[in-house]
């Protein structure tokens, strides 16, 4: 091998390490929201708020920050749910989040109907599917009371893949 | 020598780009070629040159941070002198960009310009398409209004769709594990940073080829591509009957370009610009998100396709749709061009722009969705209480106050999803109107938990009377039987 051609080699292996070197964190920093430091894991356990806010038999609009937030978020991560408290202490807490494609639904008390105003999908007051292009019904957020407080555990964006699996919603406690 | 004329060479003795330009400035194209339907890709590319341009004057105001992009927008449009009138030109500009792209892309195909040697002209135009497709979706999540947000949970619930990696998927998409801050920067960095580089490179290539490759020759019935054959052809073509492209084409594609870009003026000064809709806080649920223009159909195909076909249509659909247009050159790369000898290829086309214009106007109006306000913002005409019992307008309360009306409608106004309502009862009996009040059933809701046996009564009693004078409500012809004196019975003494 004459010296020009090994000089290439060495040069090609040179900048093959360098690229190498650099890639690495570059990847690291672009696959954080799966591989960075929460490792995918945001659901985190956060007050609703007191017992009594909610009263049995009805169906009621709370609002929470999101367990993880970052400080341009704005606005966007105080979220939304439906609480349901059935009696006692017994709940259901359904995501804001169309199980379709993830509209925000709203409850009209009337008719004991969850609507959704995208493409038509309609819940009954405890999540099930009553009509629609929904695959399953509302998704719900695991609960507990904890000291007069109703706590839930969440974090993330209810899809298909992150908060459930397809299947029929499940009902009553989940304690 | 004039000055002006020695700067020139001053620069050409250096750049050595004279020769380049005059050539592709002359390259000879087919006089045929020379005409009017061979304008769009070039009116397409000046469209992009305007975006760019109102893209960079609108990035001097646009903050692209959740907390401050829907405040920055309702700045340019009230407060930065002419600021509106930018994001105007700069959204009528991508409404005209996505059509001609895709009317450019329907006259190559009709005039089977994909065909050899274009193939991968084609297959670059492919991308060109869906790069200015991404450019129109990124650039709606950009306004970061109600429609933006919600948008991007759609994004979100479509990507969650996809098998074992749905979860990861979502988390690359948003940035995170919801619709904030992180997601509004990635969109940011891709519809102002890498889709328009990508653009720019794509575009070249996509030049350069109809530079070197020549420009299709207009389609002969009869006059077939075949590979061995089709270069020296078109060489003759040229000899016998070519002209340069400036002067000789040049002046219809600049006279269309700047009719295009005249009526993106107009319509910005006259319509203004495309929102921000409301304020992007997710506990605002009071809201009804509906995509822009050009994903209408999309947003109406998934409201309209079965429930079991949604996660495959979405999940496949897009690469069959895509795979088919890359292989279309390979697999009809030779033969007629003429779109009159190609039947397939003009039904094809038909049946594809009539499906998305269909969707499209169906969207525009959603008879998928319930009325949200429909319940109490439609009033019931008076003709349908006039001469009713208590009983019955009772029921006519019970219809309103159940958000009935959300699905149906009645005297013309509420919700399209359920039938309208105005004559029911001429085809249903009280029995068979009760059913689906308490089972529902197909797309109606089990009103059996929420309606307690009077109000039952009271709805059916009203929709019984909805029949238009002269039609008689349907009767069930047992119990009219029944009711009917009958003669062999008659007491006889």
């Amino acid at each position: 091998m004459s010296r020009r051609a090994l000089f290439t080699k060495i040069g090609l292996l040179l900048n093959g390490i360098a690229v190498t070197l650099l890639a690495l964190p570059i990847i690291g920093y672009l696959v954080s929201p799966i591989l960075g430091s929460d490792r995918g894991q945001y659901k985190r356990w956060i007050t609703l708020g007191d017992l009594n806010e909610f009263p049995e038999g009805q169906t009621r609009l709370a609002t929470f920050q999101n367990p993880i937030s970052r400080f341009d978020d704005g606005d966007t991560d105080h979220i939304p749910c439906w609480v349901r408290r059935v009696q006692g202490e017994q709940f259901q807490v359904f995501a804001i989040n169309c199980a379709h494609l993830g509209c925000p639904v709203r409850w009209f008390p009337q008719s004991g109907l969850f609507m959704c105003p995208c493409h038509g999908g309609v819940y009954y007051q405890d999540g099930s599917r009553a009509s629609g292009p929904p695959p399953r019904g509302l998704f719900e957020y695991p609960y507990k009371v904890d000291s007069g407080k109703l706590m839930i555990e969440t974090g993330q964006l209810p899809t298909l893949s992150t908060s459930a699996k397809l299947e029929t919603g499940s009902r009553g406690c989940q304690g | 020598m004039s000055r002006l004329k020695q700067i020139g060479e001053w620069f050409d003795e250096r750049l050595q780009l004279g020769g380049a330009i005059r050539d592709a400035m002359s390259h000879p194209v087919p006089s045929k070629s020379a005409s009017w339907w061979y304008v769009f890709g070039s009116a397409a590319l000046t469209i992009f040159g305007l975006q760019v341009a109102t893209g960079i004057l609108l990035a001097l105001t646009y903050v692209p941070s959740a907390a401050e992009a829907w405040n920055s927008l309702q700045y340019l449009n009230h407060h930065d002198t002419l600021g509106w009138y930018l994001r105007a030109v700069h959204g009528w500009g991508s409404n005209f960009m996505v059509a001609l792209v895709l009317i450019h892309m329907c006259q190559v195909f009709l005039f089977g310009a994909y065909k050899f040697p274009r193939q991968l002209t084609w297959i670059v135009g492919i991308f060109l398409l869906l790069m200015t497709l991404g450019m129109a979706f990124t650039g709606q999540v950009l306004r970061f209004d109600q429609d933006a947000y919600w948008g991007l949970g759609i994004g979100a619930a479509i990507t969650g769709r996809i098998p074992l990696i749905g979860a990861q998927a979502v988390h690359m998409l948003l940035g995170g594990p919801i619709i904030a801050g992180a997601t509004l920067s990635r969109f940011f960095a891709l519809h102002v940073f890498l889709i328009p580089g990508l653009l720019i490179g794509f575009v070249s290539l996509h030049l350069l080829m109809v530079l070197k490759l020549g420009i299709n020759e207009w389609p002969m019935p009869g006059r077939i591509v075949r590979k061995a054959t089709y270069e020296k052809e078109y060489h003759e073509l040229l000899q016998k009957d070519g002209i340069p492209f400036v002067p000789g084409a040049i002046w219809k594609d600049m006279l269309f370009s700047a009719a295009i870009i005249v009526a993106i003026l107009l319509c910005a000064a006259y319509f203004g610009p495309f929102g921000p809709t409301g304020y992007p806080d997710p506990t605002i649920v009071q809201t009804i998100p509906k995509p822009d223009f050009f994903f209408l159909w999309l947003y109406a195909m998934l409201a309209l396709l079965p429930p079991e076909m949604e996660t495959p249509a979405l999940l496949i659909g897009p690469v069959v749709v895509i795979g088919f247009l890359i292989l279309l050159p390979f697999l009809a790369g030779e033969g007629e061009k003429s779109w009159r000898r190609r039947p397939i290829a003009v039904v094809t086309l038909l049946l594809v722009a009539i499906a998305l214009g269909t969707f499209t106007k169906l969207a525009t109006y959603s008879p998928w969705s319930p009325v949200m306000d429909g319940w109490s913002g439609d009033p019931l005409p008076v003709s349908f209480l006039n001469g009713r019992t208590p009983l019955q307008r009772q029921g006519a309360l019970v219809f309103q106050g159940k958000q009935c009306r959300n699905c149906h409608s009645i005297g013309g106004s509420g919700g399209l999803r359920g039938p309208a309502l105005d004559s029911v009862a001429t085809t249903m009996t009280r029995d068979q109107l009760v059913r689906p009040v308490i089972q529902g059933g197909g797309n109606m809701p089990a009103y059996g938990r929420n309606l307690n046996p009077s109000e039952v009564t009271a709805l059916v009693s009203f929709l019984e009377t909805l029949h238009p004078p002269g039609r008689p409500a349907a009767r069930d012809a047992s119990q009219t039987a029944m009711q009917q004196p009958q003669p062999t019975a008659a007491p006889s003494r």
